[in-house]
């Protein structure tokens, strides 16, 4: 019968049934436990949080389970199970400053107070492929020194802004949106625009903030600082009056130093980008910095010419659950429109009466 | 019968009012950048030219008039026409809605942009172009959108037979002319023109000037032209004002200026300028 | 396939998840929107669409649509393509009968809502019923003007020229309106809107209609409706007036020569096979015994 190439229900079990054989594989092989993956693929795991915005180790490394390792594809599960959580609470602003710092580096200063800090880093391995690990070798050096830093680390922005060179960055104390319960409208805030590059995919970030770089949008960015630690979460029950710390979360903060010509009526001063992350994920919490300052162009005067500097081009297109939904949603049939489409180009093709006379 | 018959008894007295009044219209980006304290008025059919170097203010005056960009002082008054519900009345043009403002820039008024790429939808054709003030005004009747497109072709000397013809097939010169034609469909009162002959040829900008300053007598259009060319200031102007410095330092008739300038920065103008 | 035409039973729900998976709060903020769409019709009333188990563009729109509107004495029809078979309306069907373990049916008649992508049913709906349309582009003027800024503006304003010169362009290049689906309309005299991407087949269906139709569109966050008996009138000229698509062939299962037709290639030398798009529909009247023999 004619309907049969419409698919329907069997199809769809037996396909739901191949995809579980997939993720499977050969069962000779022992099965991954999703706490192998939460601590063995621990950046995967950062990234699904960051852009699932939930912070659960042990979701993401479900979700990553459940996936296959498709990460946008567990990324959009963490998200479909938060929406289904009720809000409890919203925490106080984390305080960066007072991190537990595993990483910290600045580009723009030899030494700043508190030190560098290199932590775990790919950025100086070279990039060969250690067949050891082929050889499943257990962890072969020594215990590495947890050698924490116990001094104060300011944040190096900071004393920028103490002389005056840097923009300050004024908090007008009015209420945050959240754009996963309001729809964001443009132009939109710039808590709004963080929120959306937090959730945003971070190859698109990357690539945006590459293209500023590269001159679409040039802001002469330094890599002002970038740490990466543990940080209190604080909420303020109403009930209570008073915060109480809930726990702490590992995230990855990029703050970049621009450079602003001034204007008319103001001194030349730096300008800032900010980035952050859930877990270790420098290279998302880069682009975003990026982004972020090349989205501030406008707030600056400055001529809007380049894709990384339109709000409504990246922030309408930087989410890749949408992106990958919407591209996804070409293989669903497309019938009725395309017979549309057939019938108007056979009718076109017919010579008018008009143009035949 | 052309426009100008069209002005009946009525608009004798129209004329002996002003069409615009502006007074003391400021936009300062920096000091002595951007315009201040320019007060005019702008009389039924008037061309005023506003001439002086780069820089000087000159369009940032044609953006404030032209409603794209709200002063930082000044009032801009506009007397809407006898086809308006509020015929007569004056309309002060920033303290007007959005909408009132776009609906007069589509009806009542023109603007011709320097590069006719940024006044034309260059995806659509000729004949799209010219008819799009007719369709957003509610003409709903193809053919005659169609005659409407053939004409105003015509009467800016364009072959009616490229009516289908893609902007960027044309030359420079002829996108000017479609662009004028496109703001003139609507038949409005008052055209605002940014440098509207400046990247065109020598040869190409004489038979535009010619084209403008007959369309401009015939349809008895006021026009506020922006200009740093003195020459195209002498032939369509009747009235000058001269800007330095975000200042307007003298105005007066055109002839007046251009042959006996008061102002030591006019007699630097104009001396300048090769003199036929 | 006669047996898939019964309506099934309200089935067992999902405990895990809130009734039709979205939290009250949610489905109370959608209906808001709702009442306003309802008030201002054919405005893009923005909400705060959530996520969805579904990919964006596989209907997450219509289903929160859906599951703000649902009651457990709803009777629920999803249909894709016309087709309540396809894979995309056997999934989401599925999906509210496990969250809001609701009674379902193929039979248009009687469905209390109706989800649909891309089409209206033949058979013509009556003022108990809900269409729910899947949306992917809310925007009308989208495709002439990128910004959403300038589109919102636009529409505040009635500013609307543009869009004719879209159609006239395609008479001057075709000598038709090269509009088939998503066609542009007018809704109430105010506001042009996007009827989503049904055939321009099943606008008229829009007009007048005794339901009420609802609008969904969750990546792009806006939902909208047209109230029952609104106007709504497809964008044209007077001289080239809004016609629809016409078959030369009849249905190749229940011979129907007024239903929208797919078109089957049955072989490698092309040759053509038309059926009807609406399955519900082509089955009926052969249950009535129009099959063609």
């Amino acid at each position: 019968m004619y309907v049969a190439v419409k698919g329907g229900e069997q199809a769809i079990d037996n396909a739901h049934k191949l995809l579980a054989k997939q993720r499977r594989g050969d069962t000779s092989v022992a099965e991954l436990g999703v706490e192998q993956i939460r601590q063995q693929l621990p950046l995967a795991v950062a990234r699904v949080m960051t852009e699932g915005s939930l912070y659960d180790a042990e979701l993401a490394a479900l979700a990553i389970k459940q996936s296959a390792g498709d990460l946008v594809e567990a990324i959009f599960l963490l998200r479909a199970y938060r929406t289904t959580l009720t809000r409890f609470s919203a925490s106080l602003p984390i305080d960066t400053s007072a991190m537990q710092l595993n990483r910290r580096l600045s580009a723009t200063f030899k030494d700043v107070p508190g030190g560098q800090l290199l932590g775990p880093t790919f950025d100086y391995t070279h990039r060969l492929l250690d067949f050891t690990l082929l050889a499943e070798g257990e962890f072969p050096g020594p215990e590495a020194q947890a050698d924490a830093a116990v001094q104060d680390c300011p944040r190096v922005l900071g004393l920028l802004a103490k002389e005056g060179l840097i923009k300050e960055e004024q908090d007008t104390g009015a209420p945050v949106a959240d754009i996963t319960r309001e729809p964001l409208e443009y132009p939109a805030s710039r808590a709004e625009r963080l929120q959306a590059l937090a959730r945003g995919d971070e190859g698109f970030l990357l690539a945006l903030g590459y293209s500023t770089q590269r001159g679409y949008g040039r802001n002469h960015p330094f890599a002002g600082e970038i740490r990466v630690g543990e940080v209190e979460v604080w909420i303020e029950p109403e009930e209570l009056g008073f915060p109480i710390s809930i726990g702490a979360i590992e995230v990855t903060e990029c703050e970049m130093v621009n450079q602003f010509v001034g204007s008319a009526t103001e001194l030349p001063q730096f300008t800032r980008g900010y980035g952050l992350a859930f877990g270790h994920a420098e290279r998302k919490a880069m682009g975003m910095a990026l982004v972020d300052r090349s989205l501030r162009a406008g707030e600056y005067s400055e001529e809007i010419v380049s894709p990384a500097q339109q709000e409504e081009f990246v922030l309408a297109h930087c989410d890749n659950v949408e992106a990958a939904g919407f591209v996804s949603h070409l293989k669903l049939p497309h019938y009725v429109d395309f017979q549309s489409e057939l019938e108007l180009i056979r009718k076109l093709r017919t010579p008018s009466k008009e143009s035949a006379q | 019968m052309n426009a100008a018959q069209q002005i009946d008894r009525d608009a004798v007295s129209d004329r002996t009012q002003p069409l615009l009044k502006v007074r003391g219209l400021t936009k300062l980006y920096g000091p002595e950048k951007g315009c201040q304290d320019v007060s005019f008025e702008l009389y039924p059919g008037e061309v005023l030219g506003i001439v002086g170097e780069s820089g000087s203010g000159k369009s940032t005056l044609l953006s404030l008039l032209s409603g794209r960009c709200p002063p930082d002082r000044g009032v801009i008054d506009y007397r809407l026409a006898d086809t308006h519900k509020n015929a007569g009345q004056w309309l002060d043009l920033y303290s007007a809605s959005e909408a009132e403002r776009r609906t007069l820039l589509r009806t009542e008024w023109g603007f011709v942009e320097q590069n006719p790429r940024d006044g034309l939808r260059m995806a659509v054709s000729a004949g799209a172009n010219i008819g799009e003030r007719l369709m957003a005004q509610g003409v709903r009747n193809y053919q005659a959108l169609r005659a409407a497109g053939l004409d105003w072709l015509n009467q800016v000397e364009i072959d009616p037979a490229r009516i289908d013809d893609l902007p960027r097939t044309f030359s420079g010169g002829m996108q000017q002319r479609l662009q004028i034609a496109r703001n003139l469909v609507s038949g409005p009162r008052l055209v605002f023109m940014d440098e509207p002959t400046g990247g065109l040829d020598v040869s190409v900008q004489a038979r535009l000037l010619d084209l403008m300053r007959g369309l401009v007598r015939e349809l008895d259009l006021a026009v506020v032209i922006v200009t740093h060319d003195l020459a195209v200031a002498r032939l369509l102007a009747d009235r000058l004002m001269v800007m330095r410095r975000s200042h307007v330092v003298e105005t007066g008739l055109t002839d007046q200026i251009l042959d006996d300038p008061q102002h030591p920065y006019s007699q630097l103008l104009v001396s300048s300028v090769l003199q036929p | 396939m006669n047996a898939a035409t019964q309506p099934r039973p309200q089935a067992p729900r999902d405990e895990a998840y809130n009734f039709a998976y979205l939290d009250e709060q949610t489905k109370r903020m959608i209906r808001r929107g709702l009442l306003k769409a309802v008030a201002i019709p054919g405005y893009q009333v923005p909400f705060g669409g959530r996520e969805m188990p579904l990919p964006y563009g596989w209907g997450t729109g219509g289903m929160q649509l859906t599951a703000a509107i649902l009651g457990a004495e709803d009777v629920l029809k999803v249909i894709d393509q016309g087709a309540d078979d396809t894979t995309n309306a056997v999934s989401i069907r599925r999906f509210f009968a496990r969250t809001a373990g609701v009674a379902t049916t193929e039979r248009t008649p009687e469905a209390t809502i109706i989800q649909t992508r891309h089409r209206i049913p033949e058979t013509p709906l009556h003022a108990d019923q809900i269409m729910v349309y899947q949306v992917p582009i809310p925007e009308p003027l989208r495709f002439i003007e990128p910004s959403e800024t300038e589109t919102r503006t636009m529409h505040a304003l009635n500013d609307y020229g543009v869009m004719h010169v879209k159609l006239y362009e395609d008479i001057a290049t075709f000598g038709h309106i090269a509009t088939a689906y998503a066609y542009p309309v007018t809704v109430d005299e105010r506001y042009v809107m996007d009827p989503s991407p049904i055939p321009k087949f099943d606008n008229p269906k829009l007009d007048m209609s005794p339901a009420l139709m609802l609008f969904g569109a969750g990546r792009e966050k806006r939902l909208y409706a047209v109230p029952p008996f609104t106007r709504v009138t497809s964008l044209d000229f007077e001289d080239h007036p809004f016609d629809v698509q016409k078959w030369e062939h009849n249905c190749a299962i229940c011979g129907s020569h007024e239903s929208f037709l797919d078109e089957l290639i049955l072989d490698d030398q092309g040759t053509q096979s038309f059926v009807c798009s609406d399955t519900d529909y082509c089955a009926q009247r052969v249950s009535q015994g129009r099959a063609v023999q």
